[in-house]
């Protein structure tokens, strides 16, 4: 009968040993390794220092603006492959007048001191970099001018 | 020292597989990484939020997400004058695509985006049967997907609905609060594409994390603090509206 019990727990333990995951009670109670696991998934958007070890010369444009804690990828998109290898993968050209009112349209739930225009009453469809330079928006006064000039034609 | 051609010829495959495994990289790991060493939280500023949806598309992106369904999400809120415990919540898409104009009704009109709280005391991890999700020890709340079994315990548990079934996976699927990335010393995707800063993430064991001087200084609350769930994602500016 001892002997029975005896086998029964030998045998209890070692399916136990096999089907227990070795990681499992690392931590707590669940598989330590699934941190690892999670922790060594790639990443899609490379963020900002990674842009700035290059392009140093945006980011002097972005300083004196209010565009400069606007993060590169928020309007470029996700672009980690590019840092990976920036010769052959480039990123895609922007179209303003989509992605300026994406933050500026005007709407009553937005902060009131947000800057925000009605895009159709304010630019009536031109894309919005005929005034504005995306990493520092505001217009200084001649450019303002010329502008106009350019945009009344 | 000196090899013969022999010599030479035999610790060729060898060195032709190492090469192999340089060119392969390591996998990629955090060695200077110690779980112990933080504490991750998130802030959230309301009254920053203009509700572009940046973050809800950032997130997609970065993780995956299946569509029409979300790791993190953004909701208007419109209070009107007179009822203000029942106020209009909408949320197209998420957020994902914008919003419409708000309409001209009086009373308060504001944005919430919306994760997983990562609660100290989380109810999800409580009630998984296998073990499968965890508050791993730096305070992020994980699932195991090799180990899931897709029984819903842990979606009908959380307090916020921040969990969902994965439609191709059948597993539990949640904000990992970007594990990956901030690993990595990385912030998460949704605060790297926050146009406005109103998300801020938040290493609550960094004492040099400006996230304490905030909580000095102005009112936080969280969202349900009466379910006791110890969430670490915190708000400012938060309406007594908020659900």
């Amino acid at each position: 009968m001892a002997a029975v019990f005896v086998v029964g727990i030998l045998v209890f333990l070692g399916v136990r040993a096999s089907l227990v995951p070795r990681s499992f009670g690392q931590y707590g109670h669940y598989r330590g390794d699934a941190i690892t696991e999670i922790a060594a998934r790639p990443v899609n958007f490379a963020g900002h220092q990674a842009c700035e070890d290059c392009h140093a010369d945006v980011l002097e444009k972005k300083k004196s603006g209010k565009h400069v804690n606007v993060n590169c990828e928020a309007c470029h998109g996700p672009l980690a492959k590019h840092v990976d290898d920036p010769g052959s993968v480039q990123p895609a050209k922007l179209d303003t007048a989509v992605l300026c009112v994406r933050c500026h349209e005007a709407n009553l739930a937005k902060p009131k001191g947000f800057p925000q225009v009605a895009s159709a009453d304010h630019s009536s469809g031109l894309p919005c970099d005929t005034c504005h330079q995306p990493h520092s928006p505001a217009i200084v006064a001649e450019e303002k001018s010329e502008a106009k000039a350019g945009g009344k034609k | 020292m000196s090899i013969s051609r022999r010599q030479m010829l035999l610790l060729l495959p060898a060195a032709a597989v190492a090469w192999k495994h340089v060119l392969a990289g390591t996998p990629e790991a955090s060695p200077n990484y110690k779980l112990s060493d933080h504490w991750w939280g998130m802030l959230i500023d309301i009254t920053k939020c203009i509700g572009c949806g940046n973050c809800v598309r950032a997130c997609q992106t970065e993780n995956d997400v299946p569509d029409g369904y979300f790791r993190t999400w953004v909701e208007r809120y419109h209070v009107s004058d007179y009822d203000i415990e029942n106020p209009h919540v909408d949320s197209p898409d998420g957020g994902k695509k914008g919003f419409l104009p708000s309409k001209e009704e009086g009373g308060k009109n504001f944005f919430v985006p919306k994760l997983c709280n990562h609660c100290s005391d989380s109810p999800c991890t409580q009630v998984c049967p296998v073990g499968a999700t965890f508050i791993s020890p730096d305070g992020v709340v994980l699932v195991d997907q090799k180990y899931c079994l897709g029984c819903r315990y842990c979606v009908q548990a959380c307090p916020y609905g921040c969990r969902f079934i994965h439609p191709q996976k059948n597993v539990a699927e949640k904000c990992t609060l970007c594990y990956h990335r901030i690993t990595k010393g990385l912030t998460t995707a949704c605060c790297e594409n926050c146009p406005t800063g109103a998300r801020q993430l938040a290493d609550l064991k960094n004492p040099n994390d400006p996230i304490h001087e905030f909580l000095k200084t102005h009112s936080v609350q969280v969202l349900k603090p009466y379910m006791a769930t110890h969430s670490k994602t915190f708000y400012n500016g938060l309406d007594g509206s908020v659900r």
